[in-house]
């Protein structure tokens, strides 16, 4: 069990000129009795490296690098089977305090101490690795499911596609044209949905099934169990990711009975249209005549807070579309087109420009009043605020309204709440409980038989849905990152794209599912946390059902049995800690992240007596954010007070509050927490961590309360990791406010 | 055939969208090399304040994929380096590299005891030349890798030398050569990105000679605290606060003189800039002179919360001319209001210019037949060859998330090149 332990100090960037080395060697080998102790002017040259391959070649287990932050020199450091410990030197001690001081050198021997007793208890995880099947499962045979299954099955991947309506092809394959998506830009392109559909079904490694639904999904990935369901009969496959391409249905029109809807048949929508050209022929539906004057009226029902507020992107461009082939099917026709903004991004204004220069096609910005309908058939389009006036008039005789794109998906944790509560309503419990659930259920009864991939998990049968029910990623930099590891969605079920981006995405999609049955192959993580090789273990035995890490997950990894007890997927999992800080019984643990070590680290950090009237202060900040935040104050020689001891968390959300009741109760005299931004433009890379951390925090200021210690022992700020300017501040502020609150009275006790 | 990906990618352009196509490649099993003509990866992004809608740091996103890089050992990452040649076809590409010398080898610490030394001040690029920086110097702060540079233009060289002994670790040669890098690759994906488009050549709209006209990239430096001005947004002319400030939108987009596209994200990029006005001022009158407001998806919530804002004024017509008072410094922005029909005569302390997004040059990579470009200079998806692909905004002018999209996607279409 114990390790042969070696540190390493670094004289080099001040450090050397900085502190007292020996007293350091001190703490090392009198402390701690470590394997050894050498120090050289510049561990991160080839010399420096070197010296400590070689130790660990001679039996060395865990070297302990005192010298720069984690974050530089990583793969220097980086040494075959073992785990380096980086202690940071400079940047947490010399470059941010006063050279050879007295409360620095504490510094800089309390780091050494806590780097040591992580090295000491932490291991180098072992992959958890099974049998993994690498057939990616695509459900929606439209252009971006059938882009995702070609480029993965040409990629070499197995693919089973599953399409419920009878026929591949989805959208563009009722379109008889598209937008153009190559120079020039200028000219429709025929739909090539026909062809990807052909090659598709002809792929030797793409097996296609139409008129099939997805009854149930159980496992994890690499290890997905699905059971589909085709005209009545079942029939189950294996798969190891997912891509969920379930596309778009058009707004319902019925509900723009203030645009004309339903109140002339001459009113269509652009759907509508799509089938009157294909056909070849623009007739008044009410009578069968020639439509020869047609109005376009954009963003119906889009843009619209009584509506869809956001815009459906391509609804411009469609329109455009349109109106040139009107006019190419009858030179006669006169099309008008009434809109908020004309929305052609990018080389679309080659687009737009061409149906500005056909002098049948005429543009303008408006606001539509109203549709009335003039003798039998005729329309008449109210309209203000114009380029052409203030009020006017369109007469037309048919008018096209561009409906806007709605996702075809559900929202799987509001399914979940509807399940639970149609179970507590069937079960017949009483009094409030059952009033809550009745609530519920009729809150959420649309929702009833909406599930789409059916995922056996305990957290939903759907991937959740975010804002307008697009079950896209939050992120800007990472619209991949999907709250269920392995399942990606693509195309237009994540946002309105036109057919080109859903091309695209659909190719993203299925990288990232090739990406997620590789790294499960290897037993890594996959991103934020990709390469990471731990995964938590369960001590069931002291389990007590509590459900707070099945609750807290926040990707679904946790299943539930029937007494509440966890039900681990580790290939779900995604490594963030989160349950490891929820869960009261401290049972849950990484090989090389847990309760034990942290609270070690912390108990390491030699505690002044009351009489020295020195305090000490815990700082637990996210690796992500706060740490190359406080790295970066570093660089910029910011100075900060040298009563803090910072240890980095995997995310905020993984703080188990016992580590702050050891703080409190070992005389620290504050502690800061410090993570990403919660709340809508949450920056928490584990999505809810923050936010989990600001709960808990609640349940801290009770304690504090209960050990008659004051609330402002624990502090929890949210930064942004531009804020480095700010974190000096804030550490500082904190420090001076201890100080006037006095050390902590279980100080010494 | 159901195997492991094998096999090495080739990314040009160290931005967001080579960033990504790199590590979403080197994750799913690829060895991939990333070149990146400038002294650090980040690209155009690293110079950002915030992304919108969530008004985030670009930094939080690059920590993470630069630690996907620094970690993961099939990444090869060369810097100041430019792709010279490509030839062979998919599956086996043959590619030359130039490497730069960057003159300050892996021994650096980023100390920063050269550039106390360091004799010579060059424009900072990076700040747009607003402000300076030594001929040795680090990037930005943040910068990967993390290691200073020297400027090649600017150093003057072994004759100085000044900086050699303030070097305490052996870590700086000046005498360091180009040298050339042969690889042979299964597939290129192009990243090459974008320039922002040169103002001074708007007629009428006086950048380069009015001092508080400035563009929107350089307004992302300005609102950066790192940035020429601490991240107060100030008039150039004398440094006081702003009370007013105007957004000219497509200047230069869709507009025949100059770029016929419409370049995309300007017009979320200026939305998002009334936000950092706001955000320091809180009663200043912010003007936006647009064509069409373009912000689509659901990045019409984001323009729609923009609407709330009641000194946010939103004035459709294209700006004609911009005229300075030279004795208050203080701008008159002259445009049509397209829906009243009058003339407007807007005044305000400054001044932002939408600039749009021009494809990267990319004539600089010999390759047979030479990349296929459209009318207005992005590259084609389809290129002579298969393996050849292309991402991001040297392809289209696009926000973040669609570059990110399109760089996972084109590694898709990659692997198939580097199957077994």
């Amino acid at each position: 069990m114990e390790k042969t332990v070696a540190v390493y100090l670094c004289r080099g960037c001040g450090i050397g000129a900085s502190l007292d080395l020996e007293a350091l060697r001190t703490v090392a080998t009198d402390e701690f009795g470590v394997a050894q102790c050498r120090d050289h002017p510049c561990l991160c040259g080839a010399e420096g490296r070197e010296l400590i391959r070689q130790d660990v070649l001679a039996g060395v287990q865990a070297p302990v690098v005192a010298a720069c932050s984690p974050r530089f020199m990583t793969e220097i450091f980086t040494f075959d089977g073992c785990r380096t410990e980086r202690v940071s030197l400079r940047e947490q001690v010399v470059w941010t305090h006063t050279p050879n001081d007295e409360d620095t050198q504490m510094l800089a021997e309390d780091y050494l101490r806590m780097g040591i007793v992580r090295a000491q208890k932490a291991e180098l995880p072992e992959p958890f690795q099974e049998a993994i099947d690498k057939t990616i499962l695509v459900v929606g045979g439209g252009v971006s499911g059938m882009t995702a299954a070609l480029d993965a099955a040409r990629a070499g991947y197995q693919i089973v596609l599953v399409e419920k309506e009878p026929q591949l092809g989805g959208w563009m394959a009722k379109f008889s044209r598209q937008i153009p998506h190559r120079p020039p830009y200028r000219d429709l392109e025929a739909s090539d949905a026909a062809a990807q559909v052909a090659e598709v079904q002809g792929h030797d490694r793409i097996t296609v099934h139409t008129g099939t639904v997805i009854e149930r999904i159980t496992g994890q990935p690499g290890q997905f169990d699905v059971t589909l369901r085709t005209n009545g009969t079942s029939s189950a496959c294996r798969v190891g990711s997912i891509v969920q391409a379930t596309g778009w249905k058009p707004y319902d029109a019925t509900r723009l009975g203030h645009l004309g809807y339903g109140h002339s048949p001459n009113v269509i929508t652009n759907v509508q249209m799509e089938a009157m050209l294909a056909s070849g022929k623009i007739t008044r539906p009410a009578d069968g005549k020639p439509a020869r004057r047609i109005a376009f009226i954009q963003c119906a029902g889009s843009r619209d807070q009584n509506h869809l507020p956001y815009c459906s992107a391509v609804c411009c461009r469609v329109t455009i579309k349109q109106a040139l082939l009107a006019r190419e099917l009858d030179p006669e026709t006169e099309a008008y087109v009434l809109y908020k903004d004309i929305r052609t991004p990018a080389q679309y204004e080659d687009f737009y420009r061409k149906a500005q220069e056909d002098p049948g096609i005429f543009f303008t910005k408006a606001e539509v009043v109203g549709v009335d309908v003039v003798g039998d058939h005729d329309l008449r389009v109210s309209a203000e605020n114009t380029l052409l006036g203030k009020q006017i008039q369109v007469e037309a005789d048919l008018v096209v309204l561009a409906t806007g794109m709605v996702p075809v998906s559900t929202d799987g944790e509001a399914l979940r709440r509807y399940n639970d509560a149609c179970a507590v309503v069937a079960k017949g419990e009483a009094g409030a409980q059952l009033e809550t659930a009745q609530a519920t259920v009729a809150e959420l009864q649309h929702l009833d038989g909406t599930a789409i991939l059916n995922l056996d998990y305990r957290q939903g049968p759907d991937l959740p849905a975010l804002r307008h029910e697009f079950p896209d990623s939050h992120f800007i930099c990472f619209p991949y990152e999907t709250r269920r590891t392995g399942i990606y969605a693509a195309g237009c079920v994540r946002g309105p794209l036109d057919a080109q981006l859903a091309r695209e995405d659909g190719a993203g999609a299925a990288l990232k599912a090739i990406q997620a049955v590789e790294l499960a192959e290897r037993g890594s993580a996959v991103h934020p946390r990709w390469g990471d090789m731990s995964y938590p273990d369960f001590f069931l035995q002291r389990c007590t059902q509590c459900k707070r890490c099945t609750e807290e997950c926040p990707f679904g990894t946790l299943n539930e049995d029937a007494k509440g007890t966890p039900q681990l997927n580790s290939i779900r999992c995604r490594r963030c800690g989160i349950c490891l800080g929820a869960c009261p019984e401290r049972i849950i643990s990484f090989k090389d992240y847990s309760v034990d070590i942290i609270s070690s680290m912390i108990k390491a950090v030699h505690i002044p007596d009351e009489f020295e009237e020195k305090p000490r202060l815990l700082g637990l900040l996210c690796e992500n954010d706060a740490y190359p935040s406080l790295d970066t104050a570093a660089l910029r020689r910011h100075q900060y007070s040298a009563d803090i001891r910072f240890i980095p968390v995997r995310c905020l959300g993984s703080v188990n509050i016992v580590w702050i009741a050891d703080a409190l109760s070992r005389g620290y005299d504050g502690i800061l927490l410090i993570g990403c931004k919660s709340g809508d433009d949450y920056q928490c890379h584990f999505i809810r961590g923050s936010e989990l951390m600001q709960t808990r925090s609640s349940n801290i200021r009770e304690k504090l309360k209960q050990l008659a210690l004051e609330e402002e022992r624990v502090r929890l700020e949210q930064l942004s990791i531009a804020d480095f300017d700010r974190l000096p501040e804030i550490i500082n502020e904190f420090a001076e406010q201890i100080t006037e609150i006095g050390l902590n009275p279980f100080k010494g006790s | 055939m159901t195997g492991t990906p094998r096999g090495t990618i080739l990314v040009i352009g160290g931005g967001i969208s080579g960033i990504t196509a790199a590590v979403e490649a080197s994750e799913a099993g690829c060895e991939v090399v990333l070149v990146e003509r400038q002294a650090f990866l980040g690209g155009r992004v690293a110079r950002s304040h915030q992304y919108f809608p969530k008004m985030c740091p670009p930094h939080c996103g690059l920590e993470i994929n630069l630690r996907r890089v620094k970690t993961n050992p099939r990444v090869r990452c060369l810097t100041l380096a430019e792709v010279e040649e490509i030839s062979g076809g998919p599956g086996h590409y043959y590619v030359r590299i130039r490497q730069h010398p960057r003159r300050v080898n892996e021994k650096c610490t980023v100390c920063g005891a050269c550039v106390d030394a360091c004799p010579v001040e060059r424009p900072d690029d990076f700040n747009l030349g607003m402000t300076s920086t030594k001929a040795i110097y680090q990037p930005y702060e943040m910068a990967f890798p993390m290691r200073l540079a020297i400027d090649e233009a600017t150093c003057l060289g072994p004759e100085c030398g000044k900086c050699l002994p303030a070097c305490p670790f052996d870590a700086i040669d000046l005498t360091m050569q180009a040298a050339t890098v042969e690889l042979d690759v299964q597939a290129v994906i192009v990243a090459t990105g974008w320039a922002p488009f040169d103002a001074a050549r708007i007629a009428g709209l006086g950048f380069g000679t009015v001092p508080n006209v400035i563009t929107n990239v350089m307004m992302e430096r300005v609102a950066t605290r790192t940035g020429p001005t601490g991240g107060n947004i100030v008039r150039p002319s004398d440094g006081k606060p702003v009370q007013s400030v105007a957004f000219v939108q497509c200047a230069g987009s869709r507009d025949d003189n100059y770029l016929r596209h419409c370049s995309g994200v300007c017009c979320l990029g200026s939305l998002k800039q009334a936000r950092y006005v706001r955000a320091q001022y809180p009663e200043a009158d912010i003007y936006i002179f647009y064509i069409d407001i373009r912000a689509p998806g659901r990045l019409e919530d984001f323009y729609a919360a923009s609407q709330a804002d009641e000194r946010l004024h939103l004035i459709k017509g294209k700006v004609a001319k911009i005229t300075e008072d030279a004795a208050t410094g203080m701008l008159a922005v002259e445009a049509e209001d397209t829906l009243t029909g009058e003339p407007v005569r807007q005044p305000v302390d400054l001044v932002v210019l939408a600039t749009g997004i021009v494809p990267s040059d990319t004539s600089g990579i010999r390759i047979e037949g030479g990349l296929r470009t459209d009318a207005h200079g992005f590259l084609t998806r389809e290129q002579g060859s298969g393996g050849l692909l292309v991402a991001g905004c040297a392809t289209r002018p696009s926000d973040v998330a669609t570059c990110v999209r399109d760089a996972t996607g084109a590694v898709a279409k990659a692997l198939q090149f580097c199957t077994e």
